[in-house]
């Protein structure tokens, strides 16, 4: 390695909060010349996070930050990019209606004047042939016309590119989620000849292989803090998954949730996902908690939307014979009601039933509150304040209220666990069983494979399909990542 | 004292106060008793068509309802001609006036929800069919309202038209529906998120479509109201309630944004607006200036009031 | 973005629908011409488009003003009035005293661009800022011109009125304008960003451009193509009225929308915006005219005219969705 001198970017003691909750615990963290980071850690364990800090797009509460050994105040964006740090977000960050080279042109300046075009085109076209060979994108092509694991090309292929601006970094946030095998093996291999040619990657995926295959050095993350840093041939996976942690705690009662017989019990939830026409067909019966696995957004979540709307109206996919509530996993977007109160954002799915006459009554609601506040164990000095002033946790947990406070007797689950703490998980894992144990049924997509031990069956997707049926003494995350790349390994 | 300053809707009460104080210390209180009633008769037009735009806005950010004018136009063609001049078709008169508003409504909806077009363009290419057939329909309209009709609008309980009264009742079940009704507590469910609305159960369709239609239905009560008050009907009878509607809402500390209503400021929004026409009329001030002051001033407190982030 | 967005995946044939929708703006105009030619042969003539179209152009103008704005996922309410009020300074004012006329409408320019800054920094919903400022310009044109009036600059008239070799003024000017907006807002590096602005305003304020200035510029441009589509109309109609641009609220949105324009998105097209405008310019009077629609149902006509081709995207774009 020519270039194993020089440090890129550091960070010391770095913190940040989101109200109550600490995102960032003290972190210190650097990346050198050459060197290409694995980032691993579970999620809410703070790795985007870190990542909006390294790339500008978020402040640190506390701590410093260094680019090649100089102290940097009011670091951006702006500055990032003329330092020679790029990222590659998860949330796509091209503008659909522009074509590719357009998309190129945004993001480097000197691109201008007479000819800009070709010589943009040229820029993308060319490091696209580099990194993906035979990707088959033109240049002209409006990026909304591209499937996602295109944009997601072009995405990467932008990152690496290089006008003016020096490229000393490229932080990649699970670049290969939208990838085939053939392409992630292409990305990969392109990080390595990179990281040769002295351009250092931060690579954040939840897939230890590729971690463990292609980082020089990996970086594990927990509750907000580095817990380990070492050479990448220094982890096996075991340790790898181990460092992780998270799931030692509730691992051991597994064994007290004997398998229950519920085969006899009515048929609750039948559904297929959408343009799956044979093989695996999810099946729900009462009292059962049914996991849904694998990558994130591989039609988790369009299954779940598709039960949801069974039970409103007819759909050809998806059958369900009882009500249903839904526990969002994206609270802000999908849950929170961000003006009211957490009574009202409580009850607002059980308002018919707190009416005397057509009128809803206040004092209803407010017992109603009271009780699933107490029996979930919201943390708050009063019920009235707006849902706002509760940490994360305590917000996930007044949609669970939400959701079982209702007449529902089937509960769609949405990842719902992202970023909230382990004692609120134990918590809501408890309430989970002794619900279905009462005859709910429980529909659980997670991300987080350790909480896939409290599902009686679980079914893993794949690009939009189930491909595996795993029974509860079957589950593991080995299972269950073997199953996700059943399908499509090159 | 500190609470009341903390409700939104106070600043509008104040301003009409302002504005009142203003034109009576111009005028040395000559009339004052006079400036105070018609403002009442003409806030309370104002306060049902406000009341149904807020319903609308509250469904979140692009609701709209731009064909209030040519409802109300039509509207009040429509009661004219059904009453026809005769005391006893008054009320068929105004049920045929609220089902032409109730259709315009409807229409909307249907057109927001089968052409998946923006609710400003909906209602927009909506209103100018509405025009037309009210230009067509209302031709050569020279109906007087009924007798009883013209003197029920106008009449007045020691200085206070009585359709003030009934006005007030209907703000206060207009409070009720918003907050104690469940439809109320969807309306603003929808605004905050539509999304997470949904999800939580909220018939998200159902109650976009009521909203639509009680606006509607608003728009056509006061087109039957306004013909009686103003003793005729005109295709133009509603023109001025396109910014007016939306203006109260917006002063009166409705969310632009969605989600939070107010009802209370409806009344404040009103008032000012009317009692600054009045001051503007009575300072002498040309109808050119009068309509850039009434822009500058809903720019300018859209500026103060809007600045809160919207959601999405 | 956490619903996941269906998205089919493998090569992509020639997409009939969407090339159906690019042709739509072409193929409405294209069916008016027909409508007309057959109603009346000698409408198709040099004379007879200069006639049907001489309010045209600053139809396109205004129609091209309420695209930039659009664009950048805005919209404005005022543009009629503003309109109106240009044309009551032209008539007078610039005609009087051209260096008072010429600071009026430059410093109208400064307006617009304070408040597209405005409402980027106090994140107001242009629908009520600009209905605001409808009244505003209203009111500024009857303090102008209480009463209809005015005259005309000679040059300005002399420039409409010009008449080209073998293609009619307004054709050639349409020609002129779309290529130069194409040009400006679809080929130059600028205007990448500039649309891309509105596409996903997030990805371009982090590749470290200023979206305060993006909007800035756009309703920049809405008030320069407002003067400009002012100046074309009292040169057509040679004298000014505060209301004459009323109805160019509804015809610009009506145009950009005929023109394949999409309200979100960052998605427009200029030179389907001038034919857009083009189409609701001969349908809204000429062809009404022809086809012997009464007054009164002119208005209705337009009305339906947008609800028919809006009804005819939703169609093609559900057949898209499921291509």
């Amino acid at each position: 390695m020519p270039q194993s001198i020089g440090q890129i970017i550091k960070l010391d003691g770095v913190e940040r909060h989101f109200g109550a909750v600490r995102a960032l615990d003290g972190v210190d963290f650097k990346v050198d010349a050459g060197e290409c980071v694995g980032l691993v850690g579970h999620n809410g364990a703070g790795k985007s996070t870190l990542m909006h800090i390294l790339a500008g797009t978020g402040t640190p509460d506390r701590g410093s930050l260094a680019v090649g050994g100089a102290a940097q105040t009011g670091y951006s964006v702006g500055r990032a990019r003329q330092l020679g740090i790029r990222c590659v977000f998860q949330e796509l960050s091209l503008c659909p209606n522009l074509t590719v080279a357009e998309n190129a042109r945004v993001s480097h300046r000197s691109i201008e004047g007479w000819g800009w075009r070709k010589r943009a085109a040229a820029l993308i076209g060319d490091k696209l042939d580099e990194i993906f060979p035979g990707h088959g994108i033109d240049p002209n092509d409006i990026v909304s016309d591209l499937p996602i694991g295109k944009r997601q090309m072009v995405e990467v292929a932008r990152a690496f590119t290089v006008t003016t601006d020096p490229l000393k970094l490229v932080i990649l946030d699970e670049p290969t989620s939208s990838l085939d095998a053939h392409a992630s093996a292409q990305l990969l291999a392109y990080v390595e000849k990179a990281r040769q040619a002295g351009i250092s990657t931060i690579l954040i995926s939840h897939l230890l292989g590729e971690i463990l295959s292609s980082a020089s050095r990996i970086v594990v993350m927990r509750d907000g803090k580095v817990v380990a840093s070492d050479v990448a041939g220094g982890f096996d996976r075991t340790r790898l998954v181990a460092t992780m942690g998270g799931a030692e705690g509730h691992r051991a009662d597994r064994t007290k949730t004997e398998a229950r017989a519920l085969g006899h019990a009515p048929v609750k939830v039948k559904a297929r996902p959408e343009g799956q026409r044979e093989g695996h067909e999810l099946v729900a019966r009462e009292g059962e908690i049914i996991g849904l696995a694998g990558l994130a957004g591989h039609g988790q979540t369009r299954l779940l939307l598709d039960v949801f709307r069974a039970s409103t109206g007819k759909r050809p996919d998806a059958e369900v014979t009882d009500k249903v509530a839904l526990v969002a996993g994206d609270r802000q977007t999908d849950g929170i009601f961000p003006l009211w109160s957490i009574a009202e954002n409580i009850t607002v799915r059980s308002l018919a039933r707190l009416r005397r006459g057509l009128l809803i009554a206040p004092d209803m609601t407010r017992q109603f509150a009271l009780d699933w506040q107490k029996r979930i164990g919201i943390r708050t000095p009063d019920i009235d304040n707006n849902i706002l002033s509760l940490s994360g946790g305590n917000q996930q947990k007044a949609l669970f209220a939400r959701a079982l406070g209702s007449d529902a007797r089937i509960i769609l689950m949405d990842d719902p666990m992202r970023g909230v703490d382990i004692g609120t998980k134990l918590e809501v894992y408890d309430l989970v069983r002794r619900e279905a144990e009462a005859g709910r049924t429980f529909l659980w997509y997670t991300t987080e494979t350790e909480e896939l031990d409290n599902c009686d069956r679980v079914y893993v997707f794949r690009n939009g399909r189930i491909v595996a049926v795993l029974d509860r003494h079957e589950v593991s995350e080995e299972k269950v990542i073997q199953s996700s790349f059943a399908e499509g390994v090159a | 004292m500190k609470t009341l300053l903390s409700k939104p809707w106070i600043w509008s009460f104040l301003g009409a106060l302002v504005v009142f104080l203003a034109t009576i210390a111009f005028t040395r209180g000559v009339g004052t008793g006079g400036i105070l009633t018609a403002a009442l008769s003409l806030a309370v037009f104002t306060v049902i068509v406000g009341t149904g735009q807020m319903f609308v806005i509250t469904l979140g950010p692009g609701n709209v309802d731009l064909s209030l004018p040519a409802n109300i136009g039509l509207a009040s063609a429509v009661a004219m001609k059904v009453m026809d001049g005769n005391d006893a078709m008054i009320a068929v008169g105004l049920l045929a006036a609220l089902g032409s508003g109730l259709a315009v409504g409807v229409a909307n909806y249907l057109l927001i929800r089968l052409l998946r077009i923006p609710p400003i363009i909906a209602t927009l290419s909506s209103s100018f069919i509405i025009l037309s057939i009210d230009i067509s329909y209302g031709r050569g309209l020279q109906i007087k309202p009924p007798p009883g009709y013209a003197d029920f609008t106008n009449i007045q309980i020691v200085g206070i038209p009585i359709l003030a009264f009934v006005t007030v009742a209907f703000s206060v079940g207009a409070a009720i529906v918003l907050s104690r009704l469940v439809y109320g507590r969807s309306v603003l469910a929808i605004g905050q998120n539509i999304r997470a609305a949904w999800l939580a159960g909220v018939p998200v369709e159902r109650v976009r479509f009521l909203t639509y239609a009680l606006c509607g239905a608003l728009g056509g009560i006061t087109g039957a109201l306004l013909a009686g008050y103003f003793r005729g009907a005109s295709v133009d009878i509603g023109n001025e309630y396109l910014l007016s509607s939306i203006a109260v809402v917006v002063i009166g500390g409705t969310s632009v944004a969605g989600g939070k209503a107010n009802v209370p400021g409806i009344w404040g929004a009103a008032l000012f607006l009317v009692l600054l026409l009045t001051m503007l009329n009575t300072f002498g001030v040309s109808p050119g200036l009068r309509l850039v002051l009434t822009g500058l001033i809903i720019v300018g407190v859209i500026t103060a009031a809007g600045g809160q982030k919207a959601l999405r | 973005m956490s619903l996941g967005s269906a998205q089919a995946v493998g090569a992509r044939p020639i997409n009939w629908a969407r090339l159906m929708r690019a042709l739509l703006p072409a193929l409405s105009l294209g069916i008016v011409v027909v409508a007309i030619a057959s109603l009346n042969q000698r409408a198709i003539s040099y004379l007879g488009f200069t006639l049907m179209l001489n309010l045209a152009i600053p139809i396109a103008l205004a129609t091209l003003a309420q695209m930039f704005v659009i664009t950048i996922n805005e919209l404005d309410l005022s543009i009629g009035p503003f309109v109106g009020f240009v044309g009551c300074v032209t008539a007078t004012w610039l005609h009087d005293s051209p260096l008072l006329g010429i600071t009026v409408l430059i410093a109208a320019i400064g307006v617009y661009v304070a408040l597209g800054a405005l409402i980027h920094l106090r994140n107001l919903p242009s629908i009520v800022v600009t209905l605001g400022m409808s009244f505003v310009w209203q009111g500024l044109a009857i303090l102008i011109l209480p009463t209809p009036g005015g005259k005309a600059p000679e040059w300005l008239l002399a420039l409409m009125g010009f008449k080209p070799p073998f293609i009619p003024m307004p054709i050639v000017a349409a020609i002129v304008i779309a290529l130069v907006v194409h040009f400006g807002l679809m080929r130059t590096s600028y205007g990448a960003v500039l649309r891309g602005a509105g596409g996903n305003g997030q990805a371009i304020g982090r590749a470290g451009w200023s979206l305060l200035r993006t909007k800035m510029v756009m309703f920049g441009l809405t008030g320069l193509f407002g003067v400009l589509s002012g100046l074309a109309l009292i040169g057509t109609t040679t004298s000014g009225d505060a209301n004459i641009g009323n109805g160019y609220t509804l015809l610009s949105i009506a145009g950009v929308i005929l023109g394949g324009g999409e309200f979100v998105g960052g998605r427009v097209s200029p030179v389907g915006a001038v034919i857009g405008a083009l189409t609701m310019a001969m349908a809204a009077s000429p062809l009404l005219t022809f086809m012997h629609v009464p007054p009164d149902w002119q208005v209705a006509a337009n009305g339906a005219i947008l609800i028919i081709v809006l009804a005819a995207r939703v169609l093609i774009s559900r057949k898209e969705a499921n291509a």
